[in-house]
Parts: structure tokens; C-alpha cells; sequence
């Protein structure tokens, strides 16, 4: 993959708020086509990360370029899967209408839907398989059908790049399972996929590249390459346990309330 | 038939009739924007707002709407400075330029002693003052405002629902959510002849609310409380003339009980 040329380039980056720094000095390329899991602690700044590559957070300095250009110069090349509290639930709009809004960039603004565009999302959903939802109220479905509405907008988007922030996160197991299988697919359309996580085991079974963050840039590479004891605690400092087998583990995560509490409790006396 | 006809004789209300259904269905289209997007207090606020440029009109026998055009205006694209990258919430922003504004207003009108009529006719509308320039006024302002509606539909529709999908797609959000501001306080503005400034608010919220009980997609929405703005007028200002009683509290009264219908008619659904 290295005689590709770099599809998605960040140089000496630094994002934040204000006069509030998150992410210092950040550089890493992206080859065209990769999955990158995006790993790090709570509050590491992989969110503000995603919002610096969409575009809503502007640098503080440094750049990000796209195929070789500033990011903006392309439009629509990036889709994005927004976090809940982005989105307004109770919104009078169907599954049908959000996915459509995936293909208004194509369309321009004051046309009205193709065929090929009524086409695209009719597709995208059912790749989804929410084809039954597709004239629900988006607010009337459960979190997991939600975001594969959210996914097949995106695909409907036809980007370049996706980025997903914690798609795995308080999801059931069949959206998990569809996210997982879009992956595959996105990847033999040569789409470059970007995607959050704190499943470690699945960022090393399933991603090209892991890019381990703690408000810089601890480790970049391969799987193998960055989940080594020294870059994980670096990144995870004193929630990492080190076990005498040589295991690690990280008590770092944030799944859904219910599942964290239970995570937490005593093993069952035998 | 001639209780429906009988009022007609009168070409002042002819020109109400047609002022009220243009400025109801004008409010209950901006409306789905001010109920979705959380800005009835907004609404309110700027009804209120427009106080000092009417006053000020008014003390230099200038035009009182264009007075009010232009304190709205102004009075939009200063609460958008103050709540930019949120240095203020929106709604201090508006909070406070609100009191300011109706302070200011009040303390013009307070100089004045031969204000009081007036004062009332814009504090309650005077539907049956319409002039034939004002209707001509009302009703271009009102098409203008609903061609951009209509033209920028899909722009608005997803800086409302999601501002990160307008940010990927390149949208000057900005812009747009100025302009939405400046649409509103132009509304507010065309509603003052008919309803007046304190109950603009409740044309804007009030069919737009109803509607989204009723619908489920925007432009569905959008159509049902255009029809309930409508609707809401033409029975208000019937009742106003029959019952002898002032138009601006009859529409909005009117129009308050369709909500409290459309409300009972989703409570029997959901049962």
C-alpha cells in the first residue's frame, strides 16, 4: 500500500477550543482505501479529532489536505456519522428523508431527487437492511436502526472518506454485525474509513492501521505494530493492568450505563 | 350565504380578509422553523423588539412598518453577533436585547401624548385599517419571503436537523441561519397591521405546533399549518365582526383551538 499515493494527509495540526489545545502537533497520512480504528482514552480528543477532519472545528494551525488539496476544496468527499446529541430525534423527517439529505450535494441544491438519486437510496438502505423503516419517523426507531439510517445516508453520500465516531458503542449486535460487514464493502469501493473505537480486540482483528491518540500522537502504524506494552501505556497510563501472561488490559471504556455497572461488579462467589 | 357575504361589502374588510389569511399563512410557514428549532422565544422576542423603530417612526411621520423592518432586522443580526461561537447563549442574547429594546421603545413612546391609539394598534393589530399600499406591502413582502422559503428548502431543512451533515456538505450555516433570523423579523413585521406585536408570537407557534402533532414530514407540515394559519384567519376575523370583539385576539383564539383539537385527536391515537 505504500506506492499509493497518500489520500488524506495531516500536518503539524494542532485543534482545540479557543485557547484550549486538545490535540498538539499531529501528523499522520492515510493511504487511500485504509481503515484506520482510531483508539485512545476518554477524552484523548478523538472526537474533536473527527470534528477538525469534517471541517467544523477549524485548525489552529497546520492542515489537512485531501488528495493532495486543503480540506473544503472537494465537497462532499467526507461523510460523517453524527454522534447522538447532534441530532435532533423529534424531527419531522422519515429514514427515506434523511438518507435523501445524503445526496443533496450531488444534486445541487435547488433540484429536485433523480432517479438516480431515488435509486442510490433506495440501495443504500437496503444494504442497511431497515428497507421495512424506510417511512418510519426517524425518532420512532431504536438507537441501532438509527444509526444504520445514519450509515446508509452516508453511503448514500458516495464520500471518499467516512468517518465514524464510536459506531460500536451501546449498538445491538445486528447493527454491529451490518456496521461490520459495510466496512468489507466500503472497502472493495476503495472508500478510506476512519472510525473510533474502544473495542481494542476489534481494532486489532478488523483495521489496516491503529492510530493511538492521548491528546498527541502516542503510535501510527499496523495493529501489531502499535499495540505494544509501551504505547499502551503511554496512552492509557494507569488504567492499564499488565498481567503476568503478558495479557494486558484496559479499563478504559464506555459502553452503554447498564453494561458498565455490570462490567464493574464483583464476580459471582462460588 | 349572506352571513358569510354580508361583511364583504365593506372594502376595508375585503383588504383584512386578505391581509389576515396572507400574514397567517406567512406566520404558520415560518413557524415550522421557529417550533423546530426551538425559537418561540425568539418569535416573542422579536415581536417585542420592533417596539423603538415603530416609535421612532412614528416621532418623525416616517413609514411605522418600514420603521419596524428595520428595528427587526437590526435587532436579528445583533442577537446572531452576540451568540456567535456561543460567547452568549442564544437565549440571554435574546433575553436581553429583548428588555432592552421594549425599554427603549417604551421610554420613546413615553415622550408622546397623542400616542395611545396607535399604541394599541400595534400592540393588537388594526386589521380593518389595512390600506390598499399596506396589503400591497403585506403581500409582496409575504411572496418574497415564502419564494425563499421554497428556494432554499433543502438548505434550511438540514442546518435544522443537522448541522454536521451542513458542515461536511459545505453550507455557509452561518449565512443561512442569519437569514432565517432576518426572514423571521420580516414576518414579525407583516404580521404587525394584522395581529400586532404581542400576538405575532402565538401565529408563529401556534399552527406550526398543531401541524407537527398532525404530520410527520416537513413539507407535510409545513402545508397543514399554512392551512391552519389560513383557517385560523378567515374564522377569526368572522368572529371578530359578529361578535364585535378585536380581530388580533379572535384569530389567535381561533387558532389556539385548533391546537387544543389537533392535541385531543393525537392523545385519542396514541391510546
Amino acid at each position: 500500500m505504500s506506492h499509493t499515493p497518500h489520500r488524506l494527509e495531516i500536518e503539524n495540526a494542532n485543534i482545540g477550543y479557543g485557547e484550549k489545545i486538545v490535540m498538539r502537533d499531529l501528523s499522520f497520512q492515510v493511504p487511500h482505501g485504509a481503515r484506520v480504528a482510531v483508539v485512545g482514552p476518554n477524552g484523548a480528543g478523538k472526537s474533536t479529532l473527527f470534528k477538525a477532519l469534517v471541517g467544523i472545528l477549524p485548525l489552529q494551525s497546520g492542515h489537512i489536505l485531501i488528495h493532495g488539496e486543503l480540506l473544503g476544496a472537494h465537497k462532499d468527499c467526507v461523510a460523517y456519522i453524527p454522534q447522538r446529541e447532534d441530532v435532533d430525534w423529534r424531527f419531522p423527517v422519515t429514514v427515506d428523508d434523511v438518507v435523501m439529505m445524503g445526496r443533496f450535494g450531488q444534486m445541487g441544491w435547488l433540484n429536485r431527487p433523480s432517479k438516480m438519486d431515488k435509486q442510490i437510496v433506495r440501495k443504500s438502505i437496503e444494504r442497511m437492511g431497515i428497507a421495512d423503516l424506510a417511512d418510519r419517523s426517524i425518532g420512532q426507531l431504536s438507537g441501532g436502526q438509527q444509526q444504520r439510517a445514519f450509515l446508509a445516508r452516508a453511503i448514500a453520500q458516495e464520500p471518499h472518506i467516512l468517518l465514524m465516531d464510536e459506531p460500536f458503542t451501546g449498538v445491538d449486535v445486528t447493527t454491529q454485525e451490518v456496521t461490520l460487514h459495510l466496512l468489507d464493502h466500503l472497502r472493495n469501493q476503495q472508500v478510506t474509513t476512519i472510525i473510533s473505537t474502544h473495542d481494542l480486540n476489534l481494532a486489532a482483528s478488523r483495521f489496516d492501521l491503529v492510530l493511538l491518540l492521548n491528546h498527541k500522537l502516542i503510535a501510527y502504524g499496523t495493529p501489531q505494530e502499535v499495540f505494544v506494552k509501551e504505547n499502551l501505556a503511554q496512552a492509557f497510563g494507569n488504567s492499564l493492568l499488565v498481567m503476568e501472561n503478558g495479557m494486558m488490559l484496559v479499563d478504559e471504556c464506555c459502553p452503554p450505563e447498564e453494561e458498565h455497572h455490570r462490567l464493574h461488579q464483583e464476580p459471582p462467589q462460588s | 350565504m349572506t352571513f358569510l357575504l354580508e361583511p364583504l361589502t365593506y372594502q376595508f374588510m375585503q383588504r383584512g380578509l386578505l391581509a389576515s389569511v396572507i400574514v397567517g399563512v406567512l406566520c404558520a410557514v415560518m413557524g415550522t422553523y421557529v417550533v423546530l428549532r426551538g425559537m418561540a422565544f425568539l418569535g416573542d422576542a422579536m415581536a417585542h423588539a420592533i417596539l423603538p423603530g415603530v416609535a421612532i417612526a412614528y416621532i418623525f411621520k416616517g413609514d411605522l412598518l418600514i420603521g419596524a423592518g428595520v428595528a427587526a432586522v437590526v435587532v436579528a443580526l445583533i442577537i446572531g453577533f452576540f451568540s456567535k461561537d456561543g460567547a452568549v447563549k442564544e437565549d440571554t442574547a435574546i433575553g436581553i436585547l429583548f428588555a432592552a429594546a421594549l425599554s427603549l421603545g417604551v421610554a420613546l413612546i413615553s415622550t408622546m401624548q397623542t400616542y395611545a391609539v396607535d399604541l394599541s394598534h400595534i400592540l393588537f393589530g388594526n386589521v380593518l385599517g389595512v390600506s390598499p399600499s399596506d396589503l400591497w406591502l403585506i403581500g409582496g413582502l409575504s411572496f418574497a419571503i415564502l419564494l425563499i422559503v421554497a428556494v432554499l428548502f433543502k438548505p434550511f431543512l438540514v442546518i435544522s436537523f443537522d448541522p454536521v451533515l451542513a458542515a461536511t456538505l459545505r453550507l455557509p450555516a452561518e449565512l443561512l441561519r442569519n437569514l432565517m433570523l432576518v426572514l423571521l423579523a420580516l414576518t414579525v413585521v407583516v404580521s404587525l397591521q394584522t395581529v400586532g406585536v404581542s400576538l405575532a408570537a402565538a401565529m408563529l407557534v401556534t399552527p406550526a405546533a398543531t401541524a407537527y402533532l398532525l404530520t410527520r414530514r416537513l413539507l407535510p407540515m409545513m402545508l397543514v399549518s399554512a392551512l391552519i394559519g389560513a383557517l385560523s384567519s378567515v374564522i377569526g376575523l368572522y368572529l371578530s365582526y359578529y361578535l364585535n370583539i378585536v380581530s388580533g385576539s379572535a384569530i389567535v383564539l381561533t387558532a389556539t383551538l385548533f391546537f387544543l383539537l389537533g392535541f385531543l385527536w393525537k392523545r385519542m391515537k396514541s391510546i
